[in-house]
């Protein structure tokens, strides 16, 4: 599949109708998603034939842009029931299959490593502090692949750090920086759309390192 | 939600130590044509918990479609018949409504619309 044809199915997914605040509930356009994807497939070939997670689904971009590319199985988390029910209804008329599930992304337990690879975008972590780094961690737990995130740009040098310093990634890189339009959703938005500067993060691990050091910072 | 991902939750519970599996219980379910893929199948084998998956197959009715002991690996590669059902169950089975039953607790996570909710209490999240 072409890059502009991903981009213009993905347009067609239905958003949040009524955004929570509290969940930083920012739509994950097609344009960055269709990137996003893209490049997890063609450049690493990480979707394809993998089972693939979406953490903080919302609205079930991601997960569904991986259906697109191939993914066999795709796993979309999410705590908020009126998103997943959107994702549903997004992933019926796209005629992808996608299973659904409501948690709380940091209390899920999962057995063995069945998921290839994660791709979220997380909140930020603006609302509730340190939010995005509890996404970061249980991804790291259980993809066996690779990591793929967004991140505001402004916090590169600490995702950096803790990525490879407390989560043991083997390499964390940032493969590109996209603007994120952030339409006016909420009251406090006081310009009518903004744009903020956002990292594409891929990590990946060596399986045996990652996984002693994970038992060591996650017992 | 398919048997594969069924396969995968455990409970978490606060304190509980043999959360897995979850026992499944089904009211209504669908089933769903899935393209077959034989090397997806292959590769995931080694991965799933048999004796789960065979349990969560017979609670929706389907008795005989998988054998009790796991099968040899090289079987997968030479029996068409056991892969494509390995297939059905992992893929094309779709629980719509029922529920997921801790095994240590008792406590019932429902499934509603297909979406299964493991959202804890908040006496119920690990520190």
């Amino acid at each position: 599949m072409k890059l502009k044809q991903l981009e213009s199915l993905l347009g067609r997914i239905q958003q949040f109708s009524n955004p929570k605040l509290d969940l930083e509930q920012y739509p994950t356009g097609p344009h960055i998603a269709s990137r996003m994807l893209y490049t997890a497939e063609n450049t690493f070939g990480d979707v394809n034939g993998k089972v693939v997670a979406d953490f903080g689904c919302g609205c079930g971009t991601l997960g569904i842009a991986s259906a697109f590319l191939g993914a066999d199985y795709v796993i979309g988390i999410d705590v908020d029931l009126q998103s997943l029910e959107t994702a549903s209804q997004n992933a019926e008329n796209l005629e992808v299959d996608v299973d659904l599930i409501q948690c709380d992304v940091k209390n899920l337990s999962w057995r063995g490593q069945v998921i290839d690879t994660v791709v979220m975008n997380p909140p930020f972590g603006t609302r509730k502090k340190g939010s995005d780094m509890e996404f970061l961690s249980v991804a790291f737990k259980v993809a066996s692949q690779a990591v793929y995130s967004l991140h505001k740009t402004s916090t590169r040098e600490h995702i950096k750090r803790v990525a490879l310093r407390d989560f043991c990634a083997s390499s964390a890189e940032v493969l590109c920086e996209l603007r994120f339009d952030v339409p006016q959703l909420y009251k406090f938005h006081k310009k009518k759309e903004v744009d903020i500067a956002v990292d594409l993060w891929r990590y990946i691990f060596f399986f045996y390192l990652g996984s002693l050091c994970k038992n060591i910072f996650f017992i | 939600m398919r048997l594969l991902t069924h396969n995968m939750l455990s409970c978490n519970i606060k304190g509980v130590t043999n959360g897995y599996p979850l026992r499944l219980e089904a009211e209504k379910w669908t089933e769903k044509e899935v393209d077959f893929n034989a090397k997806f199948l292959r590769g995931i084998f080694p991965k799933i918990d048999w004796p789960a998956l065979v349990g969560s197959a017979r609670a929706l009715g389907f008795n005989d479609l998988l054998p009790d002991e796991a099968p040899d690996s090289s079987l997968l590669a030479s029996d068409d018949d056991l892969l494509r059902r390995f297939h059905r169950a992992l893929l094309e089975i779709h629980v719509e409504e029922g529920g997921l039953v801790c095994p240590e607790t008792g406590r019932r996570f429902p499934i509603n619309k297909g979406i299964p909710n493991l959202l804890l209490h908040e006496d119920e999240v690990q520190v």
